[in-house]
């Protein structure tokens, strides 16, 4: 396969890339699953990903790496691909398979959390449930049945999550087209008690779109039309499970931009995105979904329709209901279609990555970012040096810079005027070089390497995933304290012996990333495999260090199963319980995404 | 041979990964708003002069000269190239009429007229443009200068302190390796480096060193056309295909398409 990327000439690739300009393989850490079903998809994948890699214009050595990158999750694939392609990229996957998936099957939620129990007041699927639902929902392809026929492989998917740390037991997947269909679903659902988990791109961090036990999967991916666009307001109207960035390609063409941006956006669905109130890399410049979603439209248990579709930017008319299904996580109800404000897009887009000395100096340099870029800034990440050692590691890509720093900067402004962003750019560029606050750093002088150096920034979780697991921590801190958590960390798991380069320590790095622009810092703590004996070094040790300091345990990944028992550390014994009314208003029977949120 | 004087022509062209859209009077493709860059084949071209001089060979480098005609936006990729490590750069100010630019053998003739006069011994240029992807200039400006001259390169040698000069090149089937004596006319290839990134200190720097604005007329060239563009249209579209609901509709989907 190498060889026929060496025959391709420029002008053939070149159009290629220009087909999907911002789609490309560090975008597919989670999405890159999903084409995995059949393996011809696997072989067309891999030459995409070849071509992608070679309009960058790497060596045969990134080329390999990005073979690396298209991992096969699951060993029982490995040996699906293998049977139909060519040997050298049987190799190549054998190879990979052996480092990646270590060969172990991701451990059932209930294993991994034995306080959970089933709860008993919930029906068992029978085939009467199931012959109801395909009579229902009408289309075969509507229904993944597991219940009356073997369908492992169809269902594994659905089961568990891209970071193969969440595993359920469910029997089926239904996939319903529309708004009536979710209520008649749901509507059986609640008065048979069965239990059910909203689905969107399945590419959440907490566990909150896989099953626990046996509840049946909503998956919201055939409910994927967009209903309109309205030029002149920016107001985009589409179904749930339209992909993230199939909205933001469509309104691209319409010189829009969706408000949010995130690394799974390759595979994510804008109502997963808006139940889990995603917050992504231009939170800085675009804000929160609670402000940019002007409506929607959700089924509530019961059946109900909640028909909140507005698109009117200004409606103070009774109590705005909408935003209870902003960030729910699918408790309440079921998103099945959005209105969101879309601001126009960005003419100009720079990206800067800077080298600094000290945290102390990243400090400096966005609050110099943020006087001197003000407006036309639009997104200010934060990476530490070993974040940035372990995508090298796992992509085999060339540094930008020449040097190595203990923190790096992405710094990214967005306008409508080259050439007033560009000189106000080069002054701030000039001022933070001049004041000493940035050691060193590289702007990005085309496309190529503007989506080159965001991959040092987007790359990071996917980088982690290649490497083993990941204990994922998302937190708000106020900003002068930001890092000293990684460091904390960091100390506390050296000093019980956890932490070391070979494999007899099972953590390989303490890590810190994040948006440095809204306080919020990804700790991540990197393992050969998952180890009780470091989570409990680890947690509620987090939690406790981040309610000292009044932080938030989860700024924007949410609760799901992984943050559900610490909510505690970040709310008081009022709100839990004003929260726990509302979700017994709207959901008397508790089907909605069980065992989860609160 | 005293010093290696290397002259990179460059471009400025539509950024590669964005979509060019064709213009309404279908005369060319749509440029007033839309993010140009360096041509990537150019910007190996500096790479490689730059690596040279790292490299401290047989003979030292002792000027690189960057050089582009257009209009008034060539600076930006000048100021780049010098970012990249070019020492001063030339700016051949050429208006733009939307007509694609002087064609190849103007280009060669101006690239001929400033080899003479700034004593040129080598000459690097990206094997093509990517906006007209004509491939020419090289080679017409080797047979002007009556120079050897070594395209495609993917590797780039100098051997000794006479000036005998290795260049690797992909053919059909396999790499073939040129010798030459300096001077000469090399074009690159995608394999021969991989660009910097330009840095913040030398983004600086780039903007002290010199940038000298020059006319065709004051190279003796005129911008006479050969070549005259009728129309310029996209390819016919591919027809997309479409989706089957399930196994049943796949089968009939064939069986109607006769492939059952």
């Amino acid at each position: 396969m190498i060889s026929v990327h060496l025959k391709v000439d420029w002008r053939s690739f070149n159009r290629e890339s220009r087909k999907s300009p911002r789609s490309n393989q560090n975008r597919r850490g989670p999405s890159s699953r999903r084409h995995i079903g059949a393996s011809e998809h696997l072989h067309f994948d891999i030459l995409k990903i070849v071509r992608c890699n070679s309009s960058v214009m790497s060596g045969a050595r990134n080329i390999t790496a990005a073979l690396r990158r298209a991992r096969v999750p699951r060993p029982r694939f490995a040996i699906r691909t293998v049977q139909s392609i060519t040997p050298l990229t049987t190799r190549t996957f054998s190879a990979s398979s052996t480092r990646n998936s270590d060969s172990r099957q991701i451990k059932f939620t209930s294993d991994a959390y034995p306080n959970l129990k089933r709860n008993p007041n919930f029906a068992e699927i029978s085939a009467e449930d199931v012959a109801h639902f395909k009579e229902l929902l009408g289309s075969q392809s509507a229904v993944i049945d597991g219940v009356t026929t073997d369908a492992t492989d169809d269902i594994e998917p659905f089961n568990s999550d891209w970071m193969r740390k969440y595993r359920g037991h469910t029997r089926l997947v239904l996939k319903p087209q529309n708004a009536q269909e979710v209520s008649k679903v749901l509507k059986y659902c609640n008065e048979r008690k069965l239990a059910v988990v909203p689905q969107g791109g399945n590419t959440g961090l907490v566990g909150g779109s896989v099953p626990v036990f046996d509840e049946i999967v909503i998956n919201t991916s055939r409910m994927n039309q967009i209903r309109s666009f309205d030029a002149a307001s920016g107001v985009l109207v589409a179904d749930a499970g339209v992909i993230l960035e199939t909205a933001d390609q469509y309104l691209a063409e319409r010189e829009h931009l969706f408000p949010l941006d995130l690394g799974a956006k390759g595979s994510c669905h804008i109502g997963g995105n808006v139940s889990t109130n995603a917050g992504g890399l231009r939170l800085l410049r675009y804000g929160s979904l609670h402000g940019s979603v002007l409506g929607l439209e959700a089924v509530l248990p019961d059946g109900t329709i909640v028909d909140a579709l507005s698109t009117l930017r200004k409606n103070n008319t009774g109590y705005d209901l909408k935003q209870l299904f902003i960030g729910s996580e699918g408790t309440i109800g079921l998103v099945t279609a959005v209105s969101i404000q879309c601001p126009p897009r960005p003419k100009a887009v720079n990206v800067a990555y800077f080298g600094l000395e000290s945290f102390e100096q990243v400090q400096q340099a966005y609050l110099a970012a943020k006087g001197q870029l003000s407006e036309i800034l639009s997104a200010f990440e934060l990476m530490d040096g070993r974040s940035q050692k372990l995508v090298i590691e796992s992509t085999g890509n060339k540094h930008p810079l020449e040097g190595e720093y203990p923190f790096y900067c992405l710094v990214e402004t967005s306008g409508s005027n080259a050439e007033h962003d560009m000189a106000k750019l080069e002054s701030f560029l000039e001022s933070v070089m001049g004041d000493g606050i940035v050691a060193d750093g590289v702007l990005a002088q085309d496309e190529t390497q503007f989506q080159a150096l965001w991959r040092w920034r987007e790359g990071i979780t996917e980088s982690l995933s290649h490497l083993g697991g990941t204990y994922k921590y998302d937190v708000s801190i106020p900003l002068a304290d930001l890092y000293l958590l990684v460091e904390d960390c960091k100390a506390r798991l050296t000093e019980k012996g956890l932490v070391g380069d070979d494999d007899s320590f099972p953590v390989r790095a303490v890590v810190g990333y994040g948006h440095m622009g809204d306080s919020n810092l990804h700790l991540n703590v990197a393992v050969r495999q998952y180890n009780k004996e470091v989570e409990k070094a680890i947690e509620p040790w987090v939690y406790e260090w981040i309610q000292k300091r009044q932080g938030s345990i989860s700024a924007e990944h949410g609760l799901g199963v992984a943050k559900r028992e610490f909510i505690g550390y970040s709310q008081n014994e009022t709100m839990v319980k004003l929260m726990k009314q509302l979700k017994n208003l709207y959901d008397p029977n508790g089907i909605m995404n069980p065992y989860k949120y609160i | 041979m005293s010093g290696l004087r290397i002259l990179v022509p460059v471009k400025r062209v539509i950024d590669y990964a964005i979509k060019p859209r064709i213009n309404k009077a279908q005369t060319g493709v749509e440029t007033a708003g839309v993010k140009h860059s360096l041509n990537p084949f150019d910007e190996l071209s500096i790479e490689e002069a730059v690596r040279l001089r790292e490299r401290k060979g047989p003979i030292k480098v002792e000027d690189i000269l960057a050089l582009s005609a257009g209009g008034p936006k060539c600076p930006d990729v000048l100021r780049t190239a010098m970012a990249m490590g070019a020492d001063r750069a030339f700016h051949i100010d050429v208006p733009e009429k939307g007509d694609g630019g002087p064609e190849p053998l103007t280009i060669a003739k101006m690239l001929q007229a400033v080899v003479k006069e700034q004593n040129v011994n080598l000459v690097l240029l990206g094997k093509q443009a990517i906006d007209g992807d004509q491939g020419q200039t090289g080679q017409m400006l080797a047979g002007l200068l009556g120079w050897p001259q070594a395209t495609q390169a993917s590797k780039v040698d100098i051997k000794d302190e006479a000036g005998t000069v290795e260049i690797t090149h992909e053919v059909d089937g396999g790499v073939e390796t040129l010798r030459a004596k300096l001077p000469i006319v090399i074009t690159t290839d995608l394999r021969l480096n991989e660009p910097r990134y330009a840095s913040l200190p030398n983004i600086m720097k780039a903007k002290k060193k010199p940038l000298e604005k020059k006319t065709l007329a004051d190279l003796g060239v005129e911008d006479t056309r050969r070549l005259k563009t009728l129309k310029v249209t996209e390819p016919a579209p591919r027809k997309g295909g479409g989706k089957v609901e399930d196994v049943d509709g796949l089968v009939s989907k064939l069986k109607e398409l006769g492939a059952l």
